[in-house]
């Protein structure tokens, strides 16, 4: 089966509204024709164009050589992407559910993140894959375990929310001299579209981005959180509560300079994510305005996340376990009132 | 007798083995005076399998040693002081003191990738700097070794497995020194020949005597010339013996004293000394020489790796990130045109090809969907003579299981049809799949 792809790799017509999907779909099919040092590694890649369908036709585009089929061995992968990143290529490595990344915990956080550091060795490699809930995947098909990475210095981490940002910042982590790990929200995937510039683009890892300006608190977020709290705020808006909405987009290295600013501007912070609550990105944003705009914090840092339990199964209960519009909006209220 | 190696070749062995050594003696001594700062692991009884692994290397080769291969970075052409310092914590190590043993490497020039603690974590990496290495038509070659204890790892198994499937060109050197800290081979796999693993990856193996640096080497030279050529992946299986413990605070009582006598006796220098003076390549002179080389060298290699400071403290926070084309200019090298890997060339169809499907013969001698693999269709003229090899593996009835000798501890290298045992003198012959 040959699909007819248009000039830029994409199955969209330029100036057309593209996927998320088929935003991830542009990025790697961009940086592959850039720069043949750019290569794919992964299961079920090639021919099948990957379980999503993000790396559909770049087999047939770029051969063999460069989209990589591998066997279920996501420790061989990564560390496969790491020794070929030694000779100077850049390897894009899929885990075919973020839920795996787990299974070459190993081969990330001791070989991959440390080898700059220690020996000066940098692995130009991205692990991408498509994480998160909401799609009733199941305990095992639907984690953020982004937080495991963010606790290891030598990676970055990165989950954006739009399919602009997720073209522009996938180019850069696949320019970037360091392992970079790319959480792609399946729930975005089809849901959203956005039209994407027909020209080449970054998007700067490490800078955080003001969605939606307001004066009364600071909703934090990022990846499909960031929509529900973008929801949140158009209701509030209606009550009075004016809402500044950031968007992280990188987790790390996490962009404090704007968490604080904005911070400084509306003393009240709260913080939406998917993951979980122990151990979520939320403790650390609560840490960094304690110590650099404690004097400015007219309430309590406020979290709304998923429940510290694995993700469940049946809709009812995923329901219950992950954050929603109706919970920011209990929280933001509260908040307020301060 | 026509010699399989040249002079210099024979002498290079034995002077390797040698500095191999006398830098871990030199270690020794540092370490008693503490100035090794962290473990001291030894490789005493095993110089053989280090150099002459590492001697069947080019130099745009690639390898990432384990902790007891430090005659392999020095072949590879690492200095003493680099080692000394290293162990020292040194600020002129190449690690700076952020590391410290053999867990360093060198992209630029050595071709040498760091090993970490986790064993097994190699093999991955080497297969993609192997693969890398084919992409960029550098027909290089990327060996590592594993230790009997590694061998259990899942990570050894996923590497193994995909380098197979992606013919890559890798030589594993499984380094059995019969111990994995205090548990004994036997313990850990319940194999007489770990090569046998090679099997389950459909790679060709050897089984050599690791004490016998000739025949280490020859076979090493066969198998990276094998690797070199496209013939994929081999494992090599050195039977050697750890003649210290797991580390110095380790005095390894566990291991049982004729085991211990067996091997101390077969010490790999003092064996080849014998051989060389035999073949008459190596004279008193000769070995005066080589004596006063190594410890002119060592002496000033030491010195230097002594008066090297510390890192200062703060150097601690620095260095966690590459910050771009000023610190890192990451850029692979081409020795192939890119216009092969780049479209419109790169273009193939995205499809599955079976060339062999239903090639394969049922128990009832009818053709049957049986061999799935890329050989060639099974020939009706053939029907009655003999069936394909590649097809006959697949419907043959299993081979029954070799009995597992246990009566002693100690492996001596024995002759085998699968894999290919090299031992004595140096006779390496080829393994059959």
């Amino acid at each position: 089966m040959t699909t007819a792809w248009k000039a830029n790799g994409s199955q969209a017509e330029l100036g057309t509204q593209v996927t998320f999907l088929e935003a991830i779909r542009q990025a790697m099919y961009e940086e592959m024709e850039r720069d043949p040092a750019v290569v794919l590694i992964g299961e079920d890649i090639g021919v099948y164009g990957g379980a999503f369908k993000t790396s559909e036709g770049l087999l047939e585009r770029f051969g063999w050589e460069r989209v990589i089929d591998t066997p279920i061995s996501e420790s061989a992968i990564v560390g496969a992407a790491c020794g070929m990143s030694y000779l100077g290529l850049r390897p894009i490595a899929e885990m075919q559910f973020i839920d795996f990344i787990v299974c070459a915990f190993n081969q990330i956080t001791n070989f991959v993140a440390k080898g700059h550091y220690l020996w000066n060795a940098p692995a130009p490699i991205v692990i991408r894959g498509p994480s998160g809930g909401g799609v009733h995947g199941g305990p095992f098909h639907s984690a953020n375990p982004e937080m495991y990475f963010v606790h290891t210095p030598g990676l970055k981490v990165i989950y954006p929310s739009t399919p602009y940002d997720a073209k522009g910042l996938l180019k850069a982590a696949v320019r970037d001299n360091n392992p970079v790990l790319f959480f792609e929200h399946k729930f975005l995937y089809r849901r959203i579209k956005e039209e994407l510039p027909t020209e080449d683009y970054t998007v700067p890892i490490g800078k955080a981005v003001v969605r939606r300006e307001g004066k009364h608190l600071t909703i934090i977020s990022y990846a499909a959180m960031m929509h529900t709290s973008l929801e949140a705020a158009a209701e509030l808006e209606r009550e009075g509560i004016h809402a500044e909405v950031i968007d992280l987009r990188t987790l790390l290295p996490l962009d404090e300079e704007t968490i604080l600013a904005s911070l400084r501007k509306t003393n009240k912070c709260l913080v939406v994510h998917e993951d979980t609550k122990t151990g979520g990105i939320a403790g650390e944003i609560a840490a960094i305005l304690c110590e650099g705009a404690f004097g400015d914090l007219d309430g309590p840092l406020m979290r709304v996340t998923a429940l510290d339990t694995p993700v469940p199964y049946a809709p009812s209960l995923e329901e219950y376990f992950l954050p929603n519009k109706e919970k920011v909006l209990h929280a933001a209220r509260t908040l307020a009132k301060y | 007798m026509k010699k399989a190696l040249t002079r210099q070749q024979y002498l290079d062995l034995y002077y390797f083995m040698r500095l191999n050594r006398a830098v871990e003696d030199t270690m020794v001594k540092l370490f008693r005076q503490n100035k090794i700062v962290g473990g001291l692991y030894s490789s005493l009884g095993q110089e053989a399998v280090s150099v002459g692994t590492a001697y069947a290397l080019e130099k745009k080769d690639w390898l990432a040693p384990m902790i007891r291969n430090i005659g392999a970075l020095l072949v590879k052409g690492v200095p003493p002081r680099d080692v000394f310092m290293q162990h020292m914590a040194k600020y002129d190590s190449p690690t700076k003191g952020k590391d410290g043993t053999s867990h360093f490497g060198d992209l630029e020039n050595l071709h040498i990738v760091s090993p970490i603690s986790m064993l097994g974590d190699l093999i991955p990496v080497m297969t993609g700097v192997a693969i890398a290495g084919r992409y960029l038509g550098q027909k290089i070659v990327a060996m590592t070794w594993i230790g009997d204890g590694g061998s259990s790892t899942g990570v050894f198994h996923e590497g193994m497995n995909f380098a197979a499937v992606q013919q890559a060109p890798f030589v594993l050197v499984l380094e059995n020194n019969q111990w994995a800290y205090s548990t004994p081979v036997k313990r850990q796999v319940p194999l007489e020949n770990l090569a046998d693993r090679a099997k389950a990856y459909g790679i060709p193996s050897y089984v050599v005597d690791g004490n016998d640096v000739v025949a280490v080497y020859t076979t090493a030279k066969e198998a990276v010339d094998r690797a070199r050529n496209g013939e994929g992946p081999i494992l090599i299986e050195v039977k050697t013996f750890r003649r210290l413990g797991h580390a110095q605070h380790d005095p390894a009582e566990y291991v049982p004293k004729e085991m211990r006598a067996y091997w101390e006796a077969r010490d790999p220098i003092a064996l080849y000394e014998k051989f060389l003076s035999a073949e008459k390549l190596l004279d008193a002179n000769n070995k005066k020489q080589i004596d006063e080389k190594i410890e002119t060298l060592l002496s000033a290699e030491r010195d230097f790796a002594e008066n090297s400071p510390l890192p200062p403290a703060e150097f601690a926070a620095q260095g966690v990130y590459c910050t771009g084309d000023d610190c890192h200019k990451v850029a692979p090298k081409w020795e192939r045109p890119i216009a092969e890997v780049t479209p419109p060339k790169s273009r193939v169809p995205a499809v599955w090809t079976v060339k062999g499907f239903g090639s394969g013969k049922a128990s009832g001698g009818g053709s049957a969907p049986i061999h799935f693999g890329d050989t060639e269709k099974h020939e009706e003229q053939s029907k009655d003579t003999e069936v394909p090899e590649a097809v006959a593996e697949t419907i043959r009835p299993p081979a029954q299981p070799r009995p597992v000798k246990s009566k002693s501890a100690k492996a001596t290298p024995k002759k085998s049809a699968k894999p290919a045992v090299v031992s004595g003198k140096s006779s390496a012959r080829k393994a059959r799949r």
